[in-house]
């Protein structure tokens, strides 16, 4: 192993986790929940063609290959006279690819929550969305934290597919510098090294959360 | 006690309503007057809660009409549109069986819920009135507690005041000591009773055929989905005129002879 390479090429991967990794992770996470709560919705409507639309868009998702979607969109789209550069392909592909994940999780968490609970807030004169917003979702969001960090901690390492259209994450930081000192074994042992540590901090800081959102629940 | 001699708060006729093939109600007429205390007793099944949940558009029978105050009645026939169904629900306020309270939020904070959000009382006003209702049921202390560090008799309490709260015209509670354990049922019991003291109209499903018979100013006894039997408790719990009545009052208040 050597050593002062490992040393030399710590800067740019952390720099490409940090302008890459990091950034492409949480907009696309944030975006992905958004699209994952209406599609929630959809499947749940009780309006048969947009509960479809919902169960198509999920079923889509999860049966095709995020690398796939990636390449559809980079690559694909242009063919059709959409020509979007690296960054917001990335983001969209990453962000759809969330929704539809998170989708089932948020669906199945709402449906956690007790019947009576809605009762309860119609009662006091609120309305669908108000209830849903104000009753449903905070307790909908503890039950989701272990599935959807799940989901999180994924999207940090499938963050890695970017560098096949030409984002400059870390992985693509380790390629490049791979590609012109030959040390192959050093460089993506490294890059691994680096995901596990951040996907183990993501782990203790879900653990965290996991507990502060515990403190309403009766043991 | 007799009847209460006030104005008509609520009036419904003929509600019906079918789950599935299974018709639970069969025809509902209700009446109940400011001030009055109506006790919906009748043996599981029977339709009371259906008819209580109607009452605050939880349930939207396929027949009848309802009216407050004499006015306008809702024709269930017609549907419910969302304009009637918070036209409905703003006049009551519904104590549940399980509480039901907010397990995220602490107990003040479920009390000015409604309030606050709904109705755009000031929060500093909710805080107030809260606090003092609060206060009434001996829970001033436990106010920045969560539901599930309290007693059940205290989660029920607090369900009581979330509904106080709302400052609604009527009170429904639906078997709101079913699910205690028998200790604590009194505590509610109590609450209830200086409720109705005070002059607050309650419509209340119950198996608590004592708090019935001594709160209530009219008992409806229900069963198959019709009244069976009306009266004021000191008659329709002494002198039952209806054989199925008998045979409850039997079950329940002499159940080895």
């Amino acid at each position: 192993m050597d050593w002062q390479l490992v040393l030399d090429s710590l800067g740019p991967l952390l720099w490409g986790a940090l302008v890459g990794t990091v950034p492409l992770t949480l907009i696309s996470f944030a975006l992905g929940l958004v699209i994952a709560l209406g599609i929630a919705l959809l499947r749940m409507s009780p309006n048969p063609v947009l509960s479809w639309i919902g169960r198509a868009y999920v079923s889509v998702i999860r049966g095709t290959p995020l690398l796939v979607q990636l390449f559809l969109i980079f690559y694909g789209l242009p063919s059709v006279g959409v020509v979007l550069d690296p960054w917001p392909s990335a983001i969209i592909a990453f962000s759809l690819n969330v929704g539809g994940y998170a989708a089932e999780i948020i669906r199945a968490a709402i449906l956690s929550v007790p019947k009576g609970q809605w009762e309860a807030g119609y009662t006091i004169g609120m309305s669908n969305a108000t209830t849903l917003r104000r009753i449903i979702l905070p307790q909908a969001a503890r039950v989701s934290v272990p599935p959807l960090s799940n989901t999180f901690i994924s999207l940090v390492k499938d963050t890695s597919l970017a560098s096949v259209i030409l984002v400059t994450e870390m992985f693509k930081q380790a390629q490049k510098i791979a590609s012109v000192t030959l040390e192959f074994m050093t460089l993506y042992l490294e890059a691994a090294l680096i995901y596990w540590a951040i996907c183990t901090v993501l782990a203790a800081v879900q653990d965290r959360l996991e507990k502060r959102l515990d403190r309403y629940v009766a043991h | 006690m007799s009847r209460i001699d006030g104005p008509v708060l609520l009036q419904t006729k003929g509600l019906r309503k079918s789950f599935g093939d299974h018709e639970v109600l069969k025809g509902i007429d209700l009446e109940v007057r400011r001030g009055e205390v109506v006790a919906l007793i009748g043996p599981s099944g029977s339709g009371k809660t259906t008819v209580l949940r109607s009452l605050n558009g939880l349930e939207t029978p396929d027949q009848g009409t309802l009216a407050f105050d004499g006015g306008p009645s809702v024709d269930f026939g017609q549907g419910l549109p969302k304009q009637q169904r918070f036209a409905i629900r703003d006049r009551s306020a519904m104590v549940f069986q399980h509480h039901n309270l907010f397990p995220h939020r602490t107990v003040l904070q479920n009390v000015i819920e409604g309030p606050v959000t709904v109705q755009g009382v000031s929060k500093a006003e909710a805080v107030a009135r809260a606090e003092q209702l609060l206060d009434r049921v001996g829970l001033a202390d436990k106010r920045d507690a969560y539901p599930h560090e309290l007693s059940g008799g205290q989660q029920q309490r607090v369900g009581i005041v979330r509904a106080l709260a709302l400052a609604p015209d009527l009170l429904l509670f639906d078997e709101p000591t079913s699910a205690l354990d028998p200790e604590l049922v009194g505590e509610v019991l109590v609450v209830m009773k200086e409720l109705a003291d005070e002059g607050w109209t309650m419509v209340v499903v119950t198996h608590e055929l004592q708090f019935a018979r001594e709160v209530a100013d009219e008992v409806l006894f229900l069963d198959g989905g019709v009244v069976a039997e009306r009266g004021a408790p000191a008659q329709l719990f002494t002198a039952p005129q209806n054989e199925r009545t008998r045979r409850f009052l039997d079950r329940i208040l002499r159940p080895f002879d």
